[in-house]
């Protein structure tokens, strides 16, 4: 194992010096004889480093078909206004672009116009910046690319004209670590990637979700931010996603949720902060899930689970004021709940072992009447509703009796 | 009518009731900003809190006072008064005085919290206000109830009926009939439901702001795009007022031409 890794230790020092002994150094500035980013790459070579000084460049598009490093100094423009094409297009292997601006890509009906569009391998995307484009950063058919700390910026108006920030489509292995995107369509959709890591993004007041995945198995996702968006996450037709230690946070109004939950199998859900959304998750033939160590706070509905998900396993998790903690049209009990800590269960510990002694439903009377008909939500906290919601209580009639949390905690879980 | 108000205020000034009545807003809504995870919850129990007590106690005490200041009101009768400015200022005498203790007990609390520098400064205005107006309905709701009935016994009995189906039993019926009727569309109907009951009216109007409309969804759009914008709102104030005005000028008109 040593000696392997000695080896490769050796490969790779030989490569770095093979590298820099014969990589040039190109510059281009608006002043300087060579003014243009495109002619620049023409000149280059594998391995060449183009610094651009900064200043606005009018180009067209810019593909990059050599392995080179585009570095920008302070932030060069790029243009997009009015251009029906892409701002720079990636496509060859182990390309590194850093340190870039560029704004105002044109919306385009028919074709997904981007600034960066990736379709090589093992590039990578760093600390640029995009206001204003249609399409942020494109990765189509490739794979071990990274995008790290970009700033997308978008100016999103409705869901038809908007592009995503972070487009990944037929991708796998790729890393999205530390970006921000705000006011986009979605803040980051996967469809047909697999393997991709998601962490500590930032996602926030996107129109439709922050993050979205379409038939894309074996993610992972932790650490991120999702706040004010039309959903924070949606994971739909998708198998073994990972979601670990993310907040998502003031998903508020009325399609709104927190995550979105749609034909997903074998999932696991831990240790992420729901708070302030309309429905903390929401899950539509969701099955075999395991839901855990979460905190749902202040949320409309803590969870929405309906009858169509099965197998799923909620424990370990915190429900404190929530205006329901579950709602479902389920009649029977095809999910377990189990050690959770409902802030507004009133039952006893007689043997001080932290579990209380009494079963907590979390289906009340109106939530399973809201269900039923939404208009009654205008009853909501009405002292009719209370009345009736405790006769339930005492003895169940309409909703599913074997729906409870037979091992409810007594105390909040600390974190 | 100013003296006739100095005179009956002045009276409830005295009476223990109206310090009770402070005391207790005063320490539930200390105990609830205190010990409640969040302003928001605190709020949300307080809009409870106000849309059962002030009704009961307006009604219930309304009608106390009214009898018992009968014989105070049957002399004055007797005076070169106005009848009008006579029962007016009667009624304003314990409708303020009342609004008066809510005010202060809440408010104090309020203050002491300093609720201005806060988010929900808002939702605490509005809990204010219609807890204000709740005030003036149900004690003129339960004038009129005790000009109407000599019988002591039976004008309470009234009264509490009347509270009993404005809070709790209006709501009842309500759900029965979106039961009923759940193959229907029944924005609207639910919407003017809503509308014709003071405390739901009191109680949306709060929760709108805190979560109902968030909760309602899609089919809740017409409510909170009706409730929310400043027609509903508008609205909402309008129907309060004809909610005090027409007891009110029931009971005066009333008052005017009974035989004592």
């Amino acid at each position: 194992m040593r000696k392997l890794l000695f080896g490769l230790l050796g490969a790779f020092m030989l490569i770095g010096v093979g590298s820099f002994a014969d990589s040039d150094t190109i510059r281009v500035s608006r002043e300087g004889k060579l003014n243009s980013i495109s002619t620049a790459i023409q000149q280059a070579k594998d391995g060449d480093v183009i610094l651009i000084s900064p200043g606005i460049y009018d180009e067209q598009e810019v593909v990059v078909d050599k392995s080179v490093s585009i570095i920008g100094i302070d932030y060069p423009v790029l243009e997009g206004a009015g251009k029906k094409h892409d701002v720079l297009i990636v496509k060859h292997d182990s390309v590194i672009i850093n340190g870039l601006r560029i704004r105002n890509v044109q919306t385009d009906y028919i074709r997904d116009l981007s600034a960066i569009n990736v379709q090589a391998n093992h590039c990578i995307v760093e600390n640029n910046r995009l206001d204003n484009t249609f399409f942020g950063i494109y990765l189509q058919k490739c794979r071990g690319n990274i995008v790290r700390n970009n700033i997308v910026e978008g100016e999103a108006k409705n869901e038809i004209s908007s592009g995503n920030a972070v487009h990944l489509w037929y991708c796998q292995n790729t890393s999205v670590i530390n970006n921000s995107f705000k006011n986009h369509r979605d803040g980051i959709y996967l469809e047909f990637s697999d393997s991709i890591e998601i962490t500590n993004n930032v996602s926030e007041g996107n129109l439709r979700y922050g993050l979205h995945f379409m038939f894309s198995n074996h993610n992972v996702y932790s650490g991120n931010t999702f706040k004010s968006n039309g959903a924070g996450v949606a994971v739909m037709f998708s198998r073994h996603i990972i979601m670990k230690n993310n907040d998502f946070t003031s998903n508020w109004g009325s399609a709104s949720y927190g995550l979105l939950l749609k034909e997903i199998y074998d999932g696991e859900i831990t240790g992420n902060r729901f708070t302030s959304n309309t429905i903390g998750i929401y899950g539509e033939s969701a099955n075999r899930l395991i839901v855990a160590d979460n905190d749902f706070e202040r949320n409309g509905w803590a969870l929405r689970i309906l009858g169509s998900c099965a197998d799923n396993t909620f424990t370990h998790n915190n429900f404190i004021g929530n205006s329901f903690d579950l709602g479902t049209n389920a009649s029977q009990k095809t999910n377990v709940y189990k050690n959770n800590f409902w802030a507004s269960y009133s039952g006893y510990d007689l043997n001080h072992d932290g579990v209380g002694d009494v079963p907590y439903k979390p289906v009340n009377l109106f939530s399973y009447l809201v269900e039923r008909i939404p208009q009654s939500i205008l009853l909501h906290r009405g002292m009719f509703i209370q009345v009736l919601n405790y006769a339930e209580k005492v003895a169940p009639i309409f909703t599913p009796e074997d729906l409870a949390d037979n091992a409810p905690l007594m105390k909040k879980i600390k974190r | 009518m100013w003296k006739v108000w100095q005179y009956s205020a002045y009276d409830l000034l005295r009476s223990r009731w109206t310090y009770i009545y402070f005391a207790f807003f005063l320490i539930v809504s200390f105990s609830l900003l205190r010990m409640s995870s969040s302003l928001m919850m605190a709020v949300v129990s307080l809009v409870n809190i106000v849309n059962i007590l002030i009704p009961l106690i307006g009604t219930i005490f309304g009608a106390i006072y009214f009898y018992n200041s009968r014989e105070f009101m049957e002399l004055l009768i007797s005076q070169p008064l106005k009848r009008r400015s006579l029962f007016l200022g009667h009624y304003l005498g314990l409708a303020s005085s009342l609004a008066g203790s809510f005010l202060l007990g809440m408010g104090i609390p309020f203050v002491f919290f300093r609720i201005w520098q806060s988010d929900q400064f808002g939702n605490f205005l509005s809990l204010m206000f219609t807890g204000i107006l709740l005030t003036f309905i149900f004690v003129g709701i339960a004038y009129l109830i005790a000009l109407l009935n000599d019988n002591k016994v039976k004008g309470f009995g009234i009264a509490i009926v009347v509270w009993l189906f404005m809070v709790v039993l209006y709501d009842g019926l309500f759900i029965l009939l979106l039961v009923a009727f759940e193959d229907y569309p029944l924005e609207k109907f639910s919407l003017a439901a809503s509308f014709l009951n003071p405390v739901d009216l009191s109680r949306i109007f709060v929760m709108l702001k805190l979560d109902i409309a968030a909760l309602m969804g899609y089919t809740g759009a017409v409510f909170s795009k009706f409730l929310g914008s400043s027609n509903g709102i508008f609205l909402s104030v309008a129907l309060m007022l004809i909610w005090i005005f027409v007891p009110l000028l029931a009971y005066l008109r009333i008052a005017r031409k009974k035989d004592f």
